[in-house]
């Protein structure tokens, strides 16, 4: 069993990467990288009543990338053999059309780069019947805030990745990240039909998640959010205020213009905001930050998955687009580093610009004026997920928590629908940032069939114009 | 593929009396190009398998799943499951699925073209859509990406209660990402084309499509909002379909989760509606023998002329229904089944989508969504999803809109569905589209 303290993610031996390395660059090359990834996972579902199952997976292997020119070669391996490896480096040479041949050798030192993220608890040391406990826990308190809770699901999910990155320019370096995550949906039964309700926590943390997260108050909310709803009215439907509150509204920003700033997506003019660094594209109060050092959020790892150490990026400082984020293959092109955001699903992907935290900094108004300044608009308490087209910054997200602003208060919950807006222009229609900032749940982001942890936050915020699609005349 | 069957049946071999195990083994091989001005900008080659063991006993299970073939790592995994199973709830409708009787279907889903395709002429494809593309309209400022993708997969399912099951399959595609621009605004689009060999791949449409999808929306605008008729698009109605389908789900009815429960039996949507989850249509991209515990798969009527007969099963909500299952177990080697429809389709009408929007005074043809997974609750049947398409006035197709919503409920769209087109079309879902007319949905914009 491996102890807490034992975290250096030194999965291959260095000559067996440099040999690696040099079959990938046999026949040329600019660049050549091994991306080496040991997964462990475990997942307990509790459902309709009883533990369901218990699941445990495993996943190891390799990545390997040779870019010549413009070009990258891609191969990936499960077998981690010297002669595995040779094989996939040898396959990606020859995806990349490696001509101009040569022999090249590369120096890797020892393996060094920031400490992975501390962890207290190893989940993997924890016995599963206390994992399991915490679902019982989870489905009876729930059960007992309210006889309208029809169903409950809870889930616990824990996965420790270790990984470990050799290139061509003699960066030997590897990370650790453990994640735990725990998770609870209701299905509350009215007159007016059926609602659910959900609460999610994770963390990049281990097992003392537990120390600070109590799983029956995230379960009595996930139950009373789904029992609030069954009284909600249809959602109105048109252009409206749209208060956000704290925590809720990440994903807004995540959406509205986080993608539009992955530098691949602007490097190939799939962005609204190419060209666009140096201006005001947001009020002067908006400041938006990635930060994937942000110790123990969802989102945050120590070294990205080409490498490079995490970074904590502003974006949008005082409403003028400071930077975008980038990977090794778009910084190279432009002559600059990395930002630590070259992410990547697992060893059988490429990496490409990823997002970890990103959050829209405090303001100075007070939550509740906000809300007393807005005649009549939209409350919403949690966001659901989001989809944006980049290109012309149209997004939706999701309300799965909402309500009605009525004379300046928050009145009757509103049924589940989708917001829908244009990123630049709500940048500039934010009208109100209060101080309460908070984070919010986590999430899994996708992009290009792969998806990756991120974490998101903000504080109460108001959009002066947005617009919701209810069923409401 | 004898290797993928001798080693799932070497594992199954490995059980203790009184457990039940099941082995799910995949191998794919894949390769994708895309293509990026005139350069291939990224060429991969894998390899990947895996295999999922699930341990049964005394009404318990546990699961467990590792990347690899590698029999050392197998033996640990079935420990990994077994050990699993002591936590589990007793349940006595939990079992392996045994063999039911129902013949696997000969469908002919594999391509040897398509595995002797020679990696020169895929790049030759990407580059081929990328050039194409680029020059088709004069309003295309970009390819964002131009795209050949394939695959071979391999599939077993092994059990000690005399399930064996094998499958191969392939598949490739085509796919293009465009990006149209006039003055300040840009909008984009997709196109593709999707086959089981290389020789099925059309990069005339694909482009075409991509370039139709991106220059149709220039000039859009905000609709205000409104209530009206609308045409969904085949792209769209799949979409649509496939949350329909998620709510005939076994799983979803036995655990409360789904709005039809306690509805068969009865007229849940309007006569015009008949929906049949078929996988041994090979037309269907998904079609597939056997499903998820290898069993044969088979023809479901769910909805018959608007009337609910029932559900698609697994083998434990089948049993737990007081049936059997009905050959809809899906899942990837990584989980244990789920239960879904695999290739569902509305049977079509008969008339073209332009015959349909002639007979619509006042509306929108919804030609995209986005959101779809945000904005509609398949428990509650709320519906709200983002929305593009042209609006229809005088039944003939008018300005370009966007930035609006589409909304109502599932219960009502499936009875205000008015008609339901002949343009039947497989699409890379579980489920088919078609041109469906559907009254008094609110679109929520300026």
């Amino acid at each position: 069993m491996t102890s807490a303290d034992d975290r250096t993610g030194r999965l291959l031996e260095a000559d067996v990467l440099r040999g690696t390395l040099h079959a990938a660059l046999r026949t040329g090359g600019d660049f050549a990288e091994v991306f080496v990834e040991d997964r462990r996972s475990t997942s307990a579902l509790f459902d309709d009543g009883r533990v369901e199952e218990l699941t445990g997976g495993r996943s190891r292997g390799a990545g390997i990338r040779v870019v010549v020119g413009e070009t990258t070669g891609f191969a990936h391996t499960a077998d981690l053999s010297p002669e595995g490896l040779r094989g996939a480096a040898e396959a990606a040479s020859a995806a990349a059309r490696g001509g101009g041949g040569g022999d090249r050798t590369v120096d890797l030192g020892d393996q060094a780069g920031p400490a992975p993220g501390p962890v207290a608890v190893l989940p993997a040391d924890v016995p599963k019947a206390r994992k399991v406990a915490l679902l019982e826990e989870a489905d009876r308190v729930a059960r007992g805030e309210h006889d309208a809770i029809r169903q409950v699901s809870a889930r616990y999910a824990d996965s420790r990745r270790r990984i470990q990155v050799a290139n061509s320019d003699g960066l030997l370096t590897g990370d650790d990240q453990v994640r735990t995550l725990f998770s609870v949906s209701c299905v509350a039964d009215g007159d007016a039909g059926m609602q659910t309700g959900r609460e999610s926590v994770g963390h990049t943390v281990g097992f003392e998640l537990f120390d600070r997260v109590d799983v029956a108050d995230l379960a009595r909310r996930a139950a009373n959010r789904a029992i609030t709803k069954l009284d909600a009215v249809p959602a109105p439907s048109g252009e409206m205020p749209v208060v956000v509150g704290p925590g809720g509204g990440g994903v807004l920003f995540h959406e509205a213009c986080g993608h539009g700033l992955e530098a691949d997506l602007v490097a190939k003019s799939a962005s609204v905001f190419a060209g666009r660094v140096g201006e005001q594209v947001a009020v002067p109060e908006v400041t938006l930050v990635d930060d994937g050092t942000m110790a123990g959020e969802w989102g945050c790892y120590a070294i990205d998955d080409e490498g490079r150490p995490a970074g904590r990026n502003v974006l949008i400082q005082d409403g003028v687009l400071t930077d975008f984020m980038w990977d090794r293959l778009r910084a190279v092109k432009e002559g600059r580093a990395s930002s630590g955001n070259g992410r990547r699903q697992g060893y059988q992907y490429l990496p490409m610009v990823r997002m970890t935290n990103t959050f829209l900094e405090g303001g100075d108004a007070d939550p509740d004026a906000i809300v007393a300044d807005t005649p009549s608009g939209v409350y919403v308490a949690q966001l659901g997920g989001g989809q944006v087209n980049t290109a012309t910054g149209d997004f939706v997200f999701g309300m799965t928590e909402a309500y009605l602003i009525e004379d300046g208060r928050i009145t009757a919950p509103i049924r589940e629908g989708n917001l829908i807006g244009n990123g630049p222009e709500v940048l500039r229609s934010i009208d109100a940032i209060a101080g309460d900032f908070a984070m919010g749940s986590p999430g899994t982001c996708g992009k290009d069939g792969q998806g990756v942890p991120v974490g998101d936050g903000t504080p109460t915020l108001r959009v002066a114009r947005l617009t919701v699609g209810g069923t409401a005349a | 593929m004898p290797e993928l069957l001798d080693l799932a049946e070497q594992v199954v071999g490995w059980a203790d009396d009184g457990e039940q195990v099941e082995v799910v083994a995949v191998h794919e091989r894949e390769t994708e190009v895309r293509a990026y001005q005139g350069e291939v900008e990224a060429l991969t080659v894998a390899e990947s398998q895996g295999v999922g063991i699930r341990v049964v006993r005394d009404g318990r299970q546990g699961f467990a799943h590792a990347g690899t073939l590698d029999l050392d790592v197998l033996a640990e995994t079935l420990a990994e499951a077994r050990d699993n199973v002591a936590f589990a709830t007793p349940d006595e409708w939990c079992a392996l699925a045994e063999p039911d009787g129902v013949a696997h279907a000969d469908l002919d889903l594999y391509r040897q073209s398509l595995a002797d395709h020679p990696t020169d002429a895929k790049v030759e494809a990407a580059l081929d859509l990328e050039r194409r593309t680029a020059v088709a309209d004069p309003r295309i400022i970009g390819v964002e990406s131009a795209e050949y993708a394939d695959a071979v997969a391999e599939s077993a399912v092994v059990t000690t209660t005399g399930i064996r099951s094998t499958s191969r399959e392939t598949g490739c595609h085509l796919s293009a990402h465009v990006l149209a621009g006039d003055g300040d605004e840009t909008q984009t689009g997709f196109g593709f084309s999707i086959g089981r060999a290389p020789g099925d791949l059309d990069p005339g449409r694909a482009s075409a499509d991509a370039v139709e999808r991106a220059t149709r929306l220039l000039g859009a605008v905000k609709p205000p909002s409104t209530r009206l008729t609308v045409v969904l698009d085949p792209w769209v109605s799949a979409q649509f379909l496939g949350i329909v389908g998620s709510t005939l789900n076994g799983e979803s009815v036995l655990k409360g989760r789904s709005l039809f429960a306690d509805r068969v039996g009865e007229q849940v949507a309007t006569p015009l509606l008949t929906l049949v989850d078929d996988p041994t249509n090979v037309a269907a991209f998904t079609a597939t023998a056997a499903d998820g515990e290898g069993l044969a798969t088979r023809r479901n009527v769910l909805l018959e002329e608007g009337r609910l007969l029932g559900f698609v099963h697994n083998n434990y909500t089948g049993r737990k229904s007081g049936g059997a299952s009905t050959g809809s177990a899906v899942r990837g080697y990584a989980s244990t089944p789920g239960v879904g429809v695999q290739a569902l389709a509305v049977v079509p009408g008969s008339r073209s989508q332009a015959e349909l929007v002639a007979d619509v005074e006042d509306g929108v043809l919804v030609q995209g969504v986005s959101g779809l997974h945000s904005g509609v609750n398949p428990v509650s049947g709320d519906f709200s999803t983002g929305a593009e398409g042209l609006r229809i006035r005088g039944g003939a197709l008018a300005e370009p809109v966007r930035e609006f919503t589409i909304a109502s409920t599932l219960q009502r769209m499936l009875q205000d569905v008015a008609e339901v087109g002949g343009d039947l079309e497989w699409l890379p879902m579980r489920a088919a589209g078609v041109s469906l007319v559907i009254g008094d949905v609110t679109v929520s914009g300026a």
